[in-house]
């Protein structure tokens, strides 16, 4: 029996199935999010990823696919009539690869070492991920998003960072982006978090807060 | 200048500069190579690519497009002709899904078998190099249907982001003793890998194995001499 539709194998707390979600929610794609504990995974999500078991996973009239960025640029290329995603210029869209590439590399695990660290490791941390999020923002061009006037793929890459950067911030009793240190980045951080799909999809703030900090409290314990 | 003037900064040796090389030789487009020197890096490449200043760096009209594998696409899309990325979105996704696995686990455990510290670290890097092609064997069996190369007929894009790896994979054999393509263990790529490198768009780019081997030697005394006073 062939299957139909569109499933979404993801975590609510994390930032890579919900990148995803902004892109289905923008083409206005009906999908059921299969919500996954990374302890126990589902033998579905094994079956449709052996290779890497990661989420998320989308599984599109049966045939899956892995790796978020990949999945975005699909679910734009799945769906051409719809909200448009990557830019149309060829030169334009290797750029907006090559900076989601960028962001991925340099700031996922700088701002992982932000949450994760404290004292001196800590400022450490924070100056490392302000050098990255600077050479980013190169890409705003003194634009309102990464894709115009619009939010388009490299704002779906790297949008995590408003939400969660924020939020460790406040959990870490620090500051990384505000408008004197980083004020175009911190201008785009205000700018994204308005959107419409992202304002409507975030998970619950007193869940996803009391998860990071539980999370960071680990880590620091186990230092 | 022309407004379609081509040229590729690189070096012979880098299996990510094979990449693009091969790509316009497929679309059939005419490049300057720009050959970097060892050891230094001209003021071409860190005005071209000032985030990473590595190599390949593409140069369209002037216009830099940086990262192997987004190059690779570029081409694709900025010429006609030979089509590298499969036409439908999936098989487009699948094959970006295995550029990202090859380029982010697969030869990261490949180089990490001589950076091992431990045993322990060197047999998981083994395992999970053999492992990866197993599942490469795996795609091009499903995939080629008994076609030569992973996109069919001709040469695509999973392709040339495996097989821009063949030269330090042979000269890693050659240094370690082990066979990694195993015609016992993966027979279709072992298969894949002759048909690819005698390709006439990738035998004037593969780099030999033993100048590869030869440099490898090289590279491994400049780094383990003691410090100069």
């Amino acid at each position: 029996m062939a299957e139909k539709g569109v499933k979404l194998f993801g975590l609510w707390a994390s930032p890579f199935s919900l990148r995803v979600e902004w892109a289905l929610k923008l083409k206005e794609v009906d999908y059921e999010f299969m919500d996954e504990d990374l302890q126990n995974k589902s033998q579905e999500l094994l079956h449709y990823n052996p290779i890497t078991k990661k989420i998320p996973v989308l599984v599109h009239n049966g045939k899956p696919l892995a790796e978020s960025t990949v999945i975005v640029e699909y679910v734009d290329e799945a769906w051409p009539n719809g909200y448009r995603i990557m830019p149309q210029d060829p030169f334009e869209r290797a750029q907006a690869r090559f900076w989601a590439r960028f962001a991925e590399d340099k700031c996922v695990p700088a701002v992982f070492n932000v949450s994760i660290n404290s004292g001196e490791e800590l400022k450490k941390a924070i100056k490392e991920a302000q050098e990255v999020l600077k050479t980013l923002e190169k890409a705003l061009e003194g634009k309102k998003f990464f894709g115009g006037e619009t939010i388009g793929y490299l704002d779906i890459v790297a949008g995590w960072m408003p939400c969660w950067l924020r939020m460790i911030e406040e959990i870490a009793e620090i500051t990384v982006v505000d408008a004197e240190t980083l004020p175009l980045m911190n201008a785009w951080f205000d700018n994204f978090l308005e959107v419409e799909v992202v304002k409507r999809s975030l998970p619950p703030k007193d869940k996803l807060y009391a998860f990071n900090r539980a999370r960071r409290e680990q880590f620091l314990s186990g230092q | 200048m022309a407004s379609d003037d081509v040229k590729l900064i690189g070096a012979w040796a880098s299996p990510y500069v094979m990449r693009p090389r091969i790509a316009l030789n497929l679309k059939g487009v005419e490049y300057e190579f720009l050959e970097e020197k060892f050891g230094s890096k001209s003021e071409l490449l860190l005005k071209s690519n000032p985030v990473y200043k590595k190599i390949p760096v593409l140069l369209h009209g002037g216009k830099p497009i940086c990262e192997s594998l987004i190059i690779v696409q570029y081409i694709d899309e900025a010429w006609s002709g030979h089509s590298i990325l499969p036409s439908d979105p999936y098989h487009r996704a699948v094959a970006r899904f295995w550029g990202h696995y090859i380029d982010d686990k697969w030869f990261p455990a490949l180089t990490g078998i001589s950076r091992a510290p431990t045993d322990e670290a060197k047999k998981e890097a083994i395992e999970q190099v053999f492992a990866g092609l197993k599942f490469l064997e795996e795609v091009l069996e499903k995939s080629g249907a008994g076609k030569p190369f992973f996109g069919g007929d001709t040469i695509g894009y999973i392709d040339i982001a495996l097989g821009s790896h063949l030269g330090w994979l042979r000269a890693t054999e050659k240094l370690s003793g082990l066979t990694y393509l195993d015609e016992s263990k993966t027979p279709l790529l072992v298969c894949w890998a002759e048909k690819f490198s005698a390709h006439e768009a990738v035998k004037c780019v593969m780099p030999e194995t033993d100048k590869l081997v030869e440099f490898a030697q090289m590279l491994k005394a400049k780094f383990s001499a003691p410090p100069s006073k």
